[in-house]
Order: structure tokens, then C-alpha cells, then sequence
């Protein structure tokens, strides 16, 4: 498998998005934004179609797009009372956007295809390149704050009371995770970028009781799913998305239930 | 004894709502006070001037130069899900690689409040008195010698109560510590704190614990 340099590219590529939805991913089922992080992913669908449109690559449109959006749906998610509402129609706009630019460019149904489902095989060099130095800038910036980040994420108030400025992290962890969206989505899909960010960090949560037993857990399931995806993938032919969505739901449940039979013993 | 915190005409606003209206008092070094009132008297407003969230109005407040205050909020977000042990909660303000100093320090927090056999219990599985118990020693970690503690007994139970009072008696005891205490609960504040600051209708007034006769409830 490894003599084909696509294979190569794309284990390689896999391996970076895996670690930094696995560190984003934590902090993001700690801070409730799972809904947040669908959401970016749908503006950056936008983005990405956008691209297409002007003739660019669809992470450099999917990067700008989600950047912005981080910005403008972060601040009505702390803000707005009525949020789920506003966002939902926030994502509504631009998946309704994003259809409107793949149709106005004219592309081929294949794009349309790899911008919301994935296209990991057949990344480029050039691509893995892009891919790794965004995924290093991303842990840079979650190891820049970490510490007022694991305050403020797992004691908002506590973090609060101890003057730590949220309003000022919160926006350095909606940047990194505009990025982790716009990466994850290489790999996985605008549409099942979710699945890379939410489902290893929640099977975590079960399983770690500090910090850095969750990180550990959470990049660890995320590099089990993306490897076993892409060898099975290879496999059977099969997409590595529906391998990787059924390895990590798998794993939660099992783990999900593991605990409730516990609780209930 | 000197001085731990000096309030001089203190007055808090919001809109046109005056909360209270050029308050004094002071507080000794070392002693245990019990901050009353009714509901909406701006008890909780004035902790937050006191700990630096809001600004007063007008008017200031003044702390001994070796003053470090320690403060423990009335709410948390912990629900049965919370995934954190006991000790990584305590240690959440704390660096990621930790060293043997900050290591031997949270131990010894967590054999003070009580809480070494229950470090690895996860918070969400806490019961309140362990939760208010790691709240308390969270705030413990940053080594205060002035401790303010909002409404921190509201809801537990008798037996969790009384641990928690003891430990607050044991670190006024012990420590020297000043302790500030917000509570609603007069029959618990007469049995563990000695003086009381009774703030109603925009005034303060301050006396001994046991010459407090004033019923809110």
C-alpha cells in the first residue's frame, strides 16, 4: 500500500488532521460547540465552493470563509439569547450560498462531491505540505493558551473570577478552530467534519479525567479512525469517510454504554 | 490589629438602580465575617467590587499591601457529565507540565480540604459537599490569606455544611485567614463566624455575630 506515493500523501496528511481534531476536538465538546464547529463547516462549504468559482484551491475559500464566520458566528453564539436559532440560519445561508457558486462555476459534480464527503486520496505533495504547516500553526496557537484555554473551558467561571480575559480566548480558539474545520474537511468533508472534531473528544471524555488523559485519548481514536479508514479504504474501494464515520461512532457507543452498564452495576 | 480591607463610601449603581450607596467598613486582619441580607441587597455586587469584576460607582476600597484574596463563586457548571477528576479540577489553573512544587502543593490542598481519597472521583460525580469542598480548594491553591466565599453552603446538606464550616474554621484557625462570608443561613453564621455585615436597603451595618438579631427569612 505504502509503494503508491498517494497512499503516502494521504496517510501522512491523515496523521496531521487527526492530532489537531483531536487537541481542537476536546475543546470543543468542553465548551459546547459542536453545533459551532458544524456550522463553520457549512460556511466553509460556502468558501470552498467560492473558490471554485474564482478558480482557486477550495481550502484557500474554505480557510477565508471559515475564518470570518468564526469571528461573526462566535460573537452571536456568546451574545444572542435566541443562538441555535441564528446560527441555524447562518448555516442555512451559506449551504444555500455555496450551492448557488458550485452552480454559477459550472464545475463538475465531483467537486460538489469531494468539498462535502472528503477527497483525502489522491491529495497532492504540495497539498500535505499545506496541510501539515496549517495543522502546526493550529497546535501552536491551542499550546500558545493552554493554560487560560483549560481554565476557561473547563471552569468558565472559576476562569472568570480569576480575571482571566475569555472574551480574549474565546476568539483565539474560534481562529484555530475555523482552521481545524477547514483542514478536518480535507480529509472527511464539510459535511462530516463533526465526526473528526466531536467524536473522538466525547468517546475521551468517558475515558480521561485530567487534561492530558483526554488529549491522549481523544488525537488517539482520531489516528485510529483516519489509519484503519484509509487501509480499509484501500482496501475494499469503499470511501474512507463512511470507514472513518462507522469506526469513531462505533467506538463511542461501545464506550457510551460500557459506562451506563457501569453506573447502573 | 491592623486593617485587611478598608471599604470608604462605596456605592454601586447599575442604570438607575442604586444597589447601595456610600457603604464603609473595615475588615481585621484574621477575622471571620459574615456577609447578610436579603435577597437583591447587593451582596454578590459588592464581593465582585471587592475581588476586582466591577467597578464601583464611586467611592473605593483599599487592601493591606500583604493581602491576597482567594475567592470562591457562587455557581459552577458542573453537570453529572463533567469529565474532570477532583484533583485535575483543582489544578486548572495551573501549568500543563506541572512542577514538583506545584504537585507537592496541590496534594497538600487536597489532604487540607479532605479531598486525597476522593482525587480521582470525577466532579460530575461529586457530591455537593466534595464539589464545594474542590471549589474551595481551587481557590486555596493560589495560597490566599483572605478568603471570600459566596453563598457557599446554600445547597448542601446538614452533614456537608458543617465539614465545610469546620474546614473555613480551621483555615481562619490555623492559617490566620480572613474569611468573608456571603450566606442567608443566620443560625450557621452565629455557630462559626464572629462578626457579620448586614447590608439592606442600600446601608451596611456591622457588629458581633452573636449580638445579631435582625431576621431576613
Amino acid at each position: 500500500m505504502f509503494v503508491y506515493e498517494f497512499m503516502r500523501n494521504a496517510f501522512w496528511a491523515a496523521t496531521f488532521i487527526a492530532i489537531t481534531c483531536g487537541v481542537v476536538g476536546v475543546y470543543v465538546v468542553a465548551r459546547n460547540f459542536s453545533f459551532l464547529a458544524h456550522t463553520l463547516s457549512e460556511i466553509g462549504f460556502a468558501g470552498a465552493a467560492f473558490a471554485i468559482l474564482m478558480g482557486l484551491k477550495p481550502l484557500t475559500g474554505m480557510l477565508i470563509f471559515a475564518l470570518l464566520g468564526s469571528i461573526g458566528v462566535g460573537e452571536l453564539s456568546m451574545q444572542t439569547e435566541q443562538k441555535e436559532s441564528s446560527i441555524s440560519a447562518i448555516s442555512a445561508f451559506f449551504v444555500g450560498l455555496g450551492i448557488l457558486f458550485l452552480s454559477l462555476s459550472s464545475s463538475s459534480s465531483s467537486y460538489a462531491t469531494n468539498i462535502l464527503f472528503g477527497s483525502i486520496i489522491g491529495v497532492s505533495r504540495s497539498s500535505v505540505y499545506q496541510l501539515v504547516g496549517l495543522s502546526v500553526v493550529v497546535l501552536l496557537i491551542i499550546f500558545a493558551i493552554q493554560r487560560p484555554l483549560n481554565y476557561d473551558s473547563f471552569d468558565h467561571i472559576g476562569a472568570a473570577a480569576h480575571h482571566i480575559n475569555t472574551g480574549f480566548i474565546g476568539v483565539v480558539f474560534l481562529v484555530a478552530l475555523a482552521m481545524a474545520v477547514s483542514i478536518g474537511s480535507q480529509m472527511v468533508g464539510s459535511m462530516l467534519v463533526f465526526v473528526l472534531l466531536t467524536m473522538p473528544s466525547s468517546t475521551a471524555r468517558y475515558l480521561g479525567k485530567s487534561i492530558p488523559s483526554m488529549l491522549a485519548w481523544s488525537v488517539g481514536l482520531a489516528l485510529l479512525g483516519v489509519w484503519a479508514g484509509l487501509c480499509l479504504g484501500y482496501i475494499t474501494n469503499w470511501p474512507v469517510t463512511f470507514f472513518i464515520s462507522v469506526i469513531e461512532v462505533t467506538a463511542y457507543l461501545l464506550v457510551y454504554f460500557t459506562q451506563a452498564i457501569k453506573k447502573r452495576a | 490589629m491592623s486593617k485587611a480591607l478598608q471599604v470608604v463610601d462605596l456605592s454601586m449603581k447599575f442604570d438607575d438602580q442604586e444597589i447601595f450607596k456610600k457603604i464603609n467598613f473595615s475588615l481585621e486582619t484574621g477575622s471571620m465575617t459574615a456577609l447578610l441580607g436579603p435577597n437583591g441587597a447587593g451582596k454578590t455586587t459588592l464581593v465582585r467590587i471587592l475581588i476586582g469584576m466591577l467597578s464601583p460607582s464611586h467611592g473605593y476600597f483599599e487592601l493591606a499591601d500583604d493581602v491576597k484574596v482567594g475567592y470562591v463563586p457562587q455557581f459552577r457548571n458542573i453537570d453529572p457529565d463533567y469529565p474532570l477528576s477532583i484533583k485535575s479540577f483543582i489544578e486548572l489553573n495551573t501549568p500543563f507540565w506541572k512542577s514538583q512544587k506545584v504537585k507537592d502543593q496541590v496534594n497538600h490542598i487536597l489532604q487540607e480540604t479532605h479531598l486525597k481519597g476522593l482525587a480521582d472521583t470525577r466532579m460530575g460525580e461529586a457530591s455537593g459537599g466534595q464539589k464545594q469542598r474542590a471549589y474551595l480548594a481551587q481557590a486555596l491553591l493560589d495560597q490566599p490569606n483572605f478568603i471570600i466565599l459566596d453563598e457557599a453552603t446554600a445547597s448542601l446538606d446538614p452533614k456537608a455544611k458543617e465539614e465545610l464550616m469546620s474546614l473555613i474554621a480551621h483555615l481562619n484557625h490555623e492559617h490566620k485567614m480572613t474569611v468573608l462570608f456571603v450566606t442567608h443561613d443566620i443560625p450557621l453564621a452565629k455557630r462559626y463566624m464572629k462578626d457579620y455585615l448586614y447590608l439592606s436597603d442600600g446601608t451596611v451595618s456591622q457588629g458581633k455575630m452573636e449580638d445579631f438579631k435582625e431576621s431576613f427569612n
